[in-house]
């Protein structure tokens, strides 16, 4: 077991987290591998990134000197051999159990004993996802939240036989990549999940059954609550799709009947509505810039 | 623009001293109604109902989805003993006169509220949404799947909350939390809105 973290991997580069989280890593001052499938889908999230660190430079929250380091920091491939040298990897790949599983799998082969591999599963149980791997002990949940490059909180989760040892690198990881991490359950959607799939849904069934648009439904809950963000904002930039992934990991395990994929999301992301990627969800879109900055 | 306030008793919306009273002009071409029964006048710009938990149909009566004219419903939504908030959820009927949602959604915006309009539905947009959220965080702290601070805090910052589920349901009052989610239960037969363990012994409490 390492004790130090110095080059973090990012599996599932080219998504909203994944690039969101290489963000976090590479402005922090971490060597960051971004890796993903497709090369297009790599050099896209990191264009994206240089524009957000350039807002960044543009609102005086670092220098060009920092902007142009942090972007050095991250190193695109599709080659999942170039993890090797990760003393932590972080995935962020698809919603789905196999599908994880399969990577670390994969990865175990591949990366050093010391390397601890954490999930950014937002539904899953860390110790399916750790099972059968080879490296049970080594694997943690780490869920950020979308953008993490502004949002703070990390739900630190340990699975049944994740060690002690593991559990804290990846939290010291967490804060010193200026994170605030926070202990929950293995337990579906740990706590920020667990709340938000079924009241996104709620917000869904709520627009199908005419109660308001969704323009309003965002407006009252920021203006009466506070929120920074509207859950229809929200959901187009999580991703519609993302959405009804979510629903679909969490609805077997859980079966609350909220937290099943109600019909109008499955309708819009019939309709190619996905929210921001696509440039269309519950609201329209002109630009592929990533949020803030 | 003109309104005239006809009250009785304490207004929820308005509370005594909000400067919103001040503005009451006898004989204007909008008509509020804090309290007092509705006066149907179909020369008015519009009508406005203040409403508690109750639909808009309770005071207007219904007609099979045909129902509309130039009265509204309003609330200004309040957490419990919180402070009124800027929200004005405006409730219209199938048919309501798009120039009495117009007239009206404009005279509270000059006054400087935010107004959203929404169907007469139960629970409204704020209460219908936020209350089996309320019953889940409450639920998972009985579970121990966090304790009521770190809930509130994950929520603030992982998603840009102003305050955390918990603190929120409990200073706006636990027993007024359990009416609420009730009355969405008996309308909807939804489980979310089933009240919460703790919601519950709150309301016992304040019976006894």
């Amino acid at each position: 077991m390492t004790n130090e973290i110095k080059t973090v991997a990012i599996c599932g580069a080219s998504g909203n987290m994944g690039a969101s989280i290489a963000i976090v890593a590479a402005r922090a001052g971490f060597r960051t591998i971004a890796y993903d499938l497709s090369d297009d889908g790599l050099a896209r999230a990191l264009a994206q990134s240089a524009g957000f660190f350039a807002k960044s430079v543009a609102r005086g929250k670092m220098t060009e000197e920092e902007r142009d380091a942090a972007l050095a920091r991250i190193e695109n491939t599709s080659n999942l051999d170039d993890l090797a040298e990760a003393d932590l990897v972080i995935e962020a790949v698809f919603e789905q159990l196999d599908i994880k599983q399969g990577l670390f799998t994969a990865l175990n082969k591949i990366c050093s004993e010391h390397t601890i591999f954490a999930s950014n599963t937002s539904t899953l149980s860390i110790t399916e996802i750790a099972s059968g791997c080879g490296r049970e002990d080594r694997v943690v949940g780490m869920h950020f939240c979308l953008p993490a490059q502004m949002m703070k909180l990390v739900e630190m989760t340990a699975g049944i036989n994740t060690s002690p040892e593991t559990f804290e690198l990846a939290s010291g990881f967490a804060e010193k990549a200026g994170q605030i991490p926070v202990e929950t359950k293995d337990r579906p959607g740990f706590v920020l999940n667990a709340l938000l799939v079924p009241f996104n849904n709620d917000v869904i069934r709520a627009i199908d059954s005419e109660l308001a648009t969704p323009e309003d439904i965002d407006i009252a809950l920021k203006t009466a609550l506070g929120y920074k963000m509207g859950p229809c904002e929200l959901l187009d930039l999580i991703g519609l799709d993302t959405q009804v992934r979510l629903c679909e990991a969490f609805f077997p395990i859980t079966n609350d009947a909220r937290a099943a994929a109600p019909p109008l999301l499955r309708r819009m992301v019939a309709a190619g509505r996905l929210g921001r990627k696509s440039g269309i969800g519950f609201f329209n879109y002109n630009t592929d810039a990533m949020f803030g900055g | 623009m003109g309104y005239e306030i006809k009250i009785t008793g304490e207004s929820r919306s308005f509370p005594a001293g909000d400067a919103f009273l001040d503005g009451s002009i006898s004989g204007a071409d909008i008509v509020l109604h804090l309290g007092t029964p509705l006066e149907r006048n179909d020369a008015k710009a519009a009508i406005l109902v203040e409403l508690d938990s109750e639909c808009l149909g309770v005071h207007t009566g219904e007609d099979s989805g045909r129902e509309g004219s130039n009265v509204l419903g309003f609330a200004r939504y309040c957490n419990g003993n919180d402070a009124p908030s800027q929200l004005i959820e405006l409730v219209r009927q199938p048919e309501t006169e798009k120039s009495a949602i117009d007239t009206a959604k404009a005279m509270f915006e000059a006054a400087g509220f935010t107004v959203v309009v929404c169907a007469d539905q139960v629970g409204r947009i704020i209460d219908r949404l936020v209350r089996p959220k309320y019953n889940d965080a409450l639920r998972f702290l009985d579970e121990g799947l966090a304790m009521a601070d770190d809930m509130d805090l994950i929520c603030k910052m992982g998603l840009g909350y102003r305050d955390g589920p918990i603190e929120r349901a409990v200073r706006g009052d636990l027993a007024r939390h359990y009416d609420l989610s009730n009355e969405l239960l008996q309308a909807t037969g939804q489980p979310g809105y089933v009240p919460a363990r703790r919601a519950a012994i709150a309301k016992a409490r304040k019976r006894s």
